[in-house]
């Protein structure tokens, strides 16, 4: 038993680190003939590369920051007010609002992506970040909302009121009764539409075509181009700040179903 | 208080979806058609390409989905009684859930294709003599790349979901049926499995409609064809001829419905929706 559990330890460890070590060390490989464990040769060529403006990795971080910036600022302004709602309050249609808000956030919304790139062509919102940005907002809303009711339903709704009865103005009451509450619930949102955003690759696609190059794309587009190193540096430039995102909110994460 | 999300939710996802419907069920002027007609169902569904791809959609979701939740399960109850508080194990474990699956996906070719690493290792432990001699595990006839991906992702994720029920006791079931002169095997049947088996079950619902709805992963690890839905629709409709892009909203259609009953599904369940809970991204 007890080797039994150094090995699910060994095996979860690996499974966490092995992703970044791997990417590392074939970043740095410029050649690496089998079957060698280790690169005959390193070298920081495929870094210099990435880390040029001639890669366009820049301008594509850059991208995928504002987008995701922009998509995680939008949903969790849209999502508080919803969620408040949504935790709080009965009313009729609140079964259907919750299977929609689930629909989205589990299946990729392929079809209202499609559907929606009819219209974007009309109003010229296809090839265009603003375009981009509304189709990330299709999970990333819904999301948000989900995260942010489960922070609301566990804040007493009575604690607002009687903080306004004993002369809290409504700045302050939200400034030290509900945002502290809820703070948790709102890192986790603010996150999470941001990953969603900064690691969506078909969405993009189909809304950004062949104009607006986020990190996903231009990962992609190296992958399939066969760089080997390049595209392990790439991937780290794209894995590490999810992964510090991830880990900076991991804590308030819950995993009950 | 609920409008801004709903001109968003309605506008842009259920809108997004009406508009869809609509172009599938034949008003799509691009490509000349005005009139209502189940052309594009009924030639998607008489299309070989797309009945491989509905069979090889079911069939790895159905596969990477029981490998997990067989697999998150007995990493649950291996750790259940672990470093309770560890903070560096829990987060070990949330890693895989982090990894976004366009990353995990680019990882895999390095670690499993032929010439990968651990193709090298198993050269070294003298068990292949040329790469080809590794199984085919990337862009290969069964799609084992693509499972592979996913039992990694959600393996974890279905282990942290059972594991947060199981944390909900101390083993005190368990003992009592212990006392009571349970086998081990029997404590598990009857006691551990029926306390988990709700958590397990839903999460694997969860699961499920995620691969079912895949796109990165099969695309880089899959082959071209026969492919699954997700890379079947997204080909058709960012095909050059603008007759095929109907069917493809068709086939983004019918994946929206499939996906819909497996929502209903767990809802039905009764299964918590709201909460910090992580995404599947």
């Amino acid at each position: 038993m007890k080797l039994a559990r150094f090995f699910a330890v060994l095996f979860t460890a690996g499974l966490a680190l092995l992703p970044i070590l791997l990417l590392t060390v074939y970043s740095f490989a410029q050649s690496w003939f089998w079957p060698s464990l280790v690169p005959g040769r390193w070298s920081a060529r495929s870094w210099a590369y990435v880390l040029s403006d001639d890669s366009g990795v820049f301008a594509a971080a850059g991208s995928s920051l504002a987008i995701a910036a922009a998509v995680s600022m939008l949903a969790v302004v849209v999502a508080l007010p919803a969620a408040r709602a949504v935790a709080w309050y009965d009313f009729p249609g609140k079964r259907l609002l919750l299977f929609l808000l689930l629909l989205p956030v589990l299946a990729p919304p392929l079809a209202a992506a499609m559907g929606v790139h009819s219209v974007f062509l009309r109003t010229r919102l296809v090839e265009t970040i603003p375009g981009v940005i509304l189709v990330h907002l299709i999970p990333a809303v819904p999301y948000a909302i989900l995260m942010l009711s489960g922070s609301f339903s566990r804040l007493d709704p009575d604690l607002e009121a009687q903080a306004r009865t004993l002369g809290a103005s409504r700045f302050a009451v939200t400034r030290f009764v509900t945002l502290p509450a809820i703070a948790p619930g709102l890192a986790v949102a603010a996150a999470f539409a941001f990953l969603i955003s900064w690691s969506q690759y078909q969405l993009t696609i189909l809304i950004g075509g062949v104009r607006v190059l986020t990190l996903p794309v231009v990962l992609v587009s190296f992958q399939r181009g066969g760089n080997e190193a390049i595209t392990a540096a790439l991937s780290l430039v794209f894995l590490i700040p999810t992964l510090a995102v991830f880990v900076a909110v991991s804590r308030y994460l819950r995993y009950e179903t | 208080m609920l409008l801004p999300a709903v001109l968003i939710l309605g506008g842009l996802f259920v809108g997004g979806i009406g508009f869809a419907l609509v172009q599938s069920l034949g008003d799509f002027p691009p490509a000349g058609e005005h009139q209502f007609t189940l052309a594009h169902y009924r030639s998607l569904l008489s299309d070989p390409e797309f009945r491989t791809s509905i069979g090889l959609t079911f069939l790895l979701a159905t596969i990477a989905t029981a490998i997990s939740a067989a697999a998150g399960l007995a990493l649950a109850l291996t750790f259940r009684n672990l470093d309770r508080g560890s903070r560096a194990l829990s987060v070990l474990l949330q890693t895989p859930i982090a990894v976004p699956h366009l990353a995990m996906a680019v990882l895999l070719v390095y670690l499993i294709g032929q010439s990968g690493w651990l193709a090298r290792l198993a050269y070294f432990a003298g068990l292949i003599a040329v790469p080809a001699d590794f199984p085919a595990l990337i862009n290969d006839r069964y799609g084992l790349g693509i499972v592979i991906a996913y039992v990694l992702k959600e393996t974890p994720f279905i282990a942290l979901v059972t594991l947060a029920m199981l944390r909900r006791t101390d083993g005190e079931y368990e003992l009592a049926a212990a006392t009571l002169g349970a086998s081990a095997w029997q404590r598990f049947r009857y006691v551990t499995l029926p306390m988990v088996a709700p958590s397990a079950v839903s999460a694997s619902l969860l699961v499920f409609a995620f691969i079912f709805g895949a796109f990165e992963v099969p695309y880089l690890l899959g082959r071209p064809y026969p492919a699954m839905l997700g890379v079947v629709a997204q080909k058709r409709f960012l095909s050059t001829d603008l007759t095929d892009r109907p069917d493809a909203i068709a086939a983004a259609v019918l994946m929206t419905i499939v996906s819909a009953l497996l929502v209903f599904a767990y809802l039905h369940l009764g299964r918590k929706v709201v909460g910090e809970r992580p995404t599947l991204f």
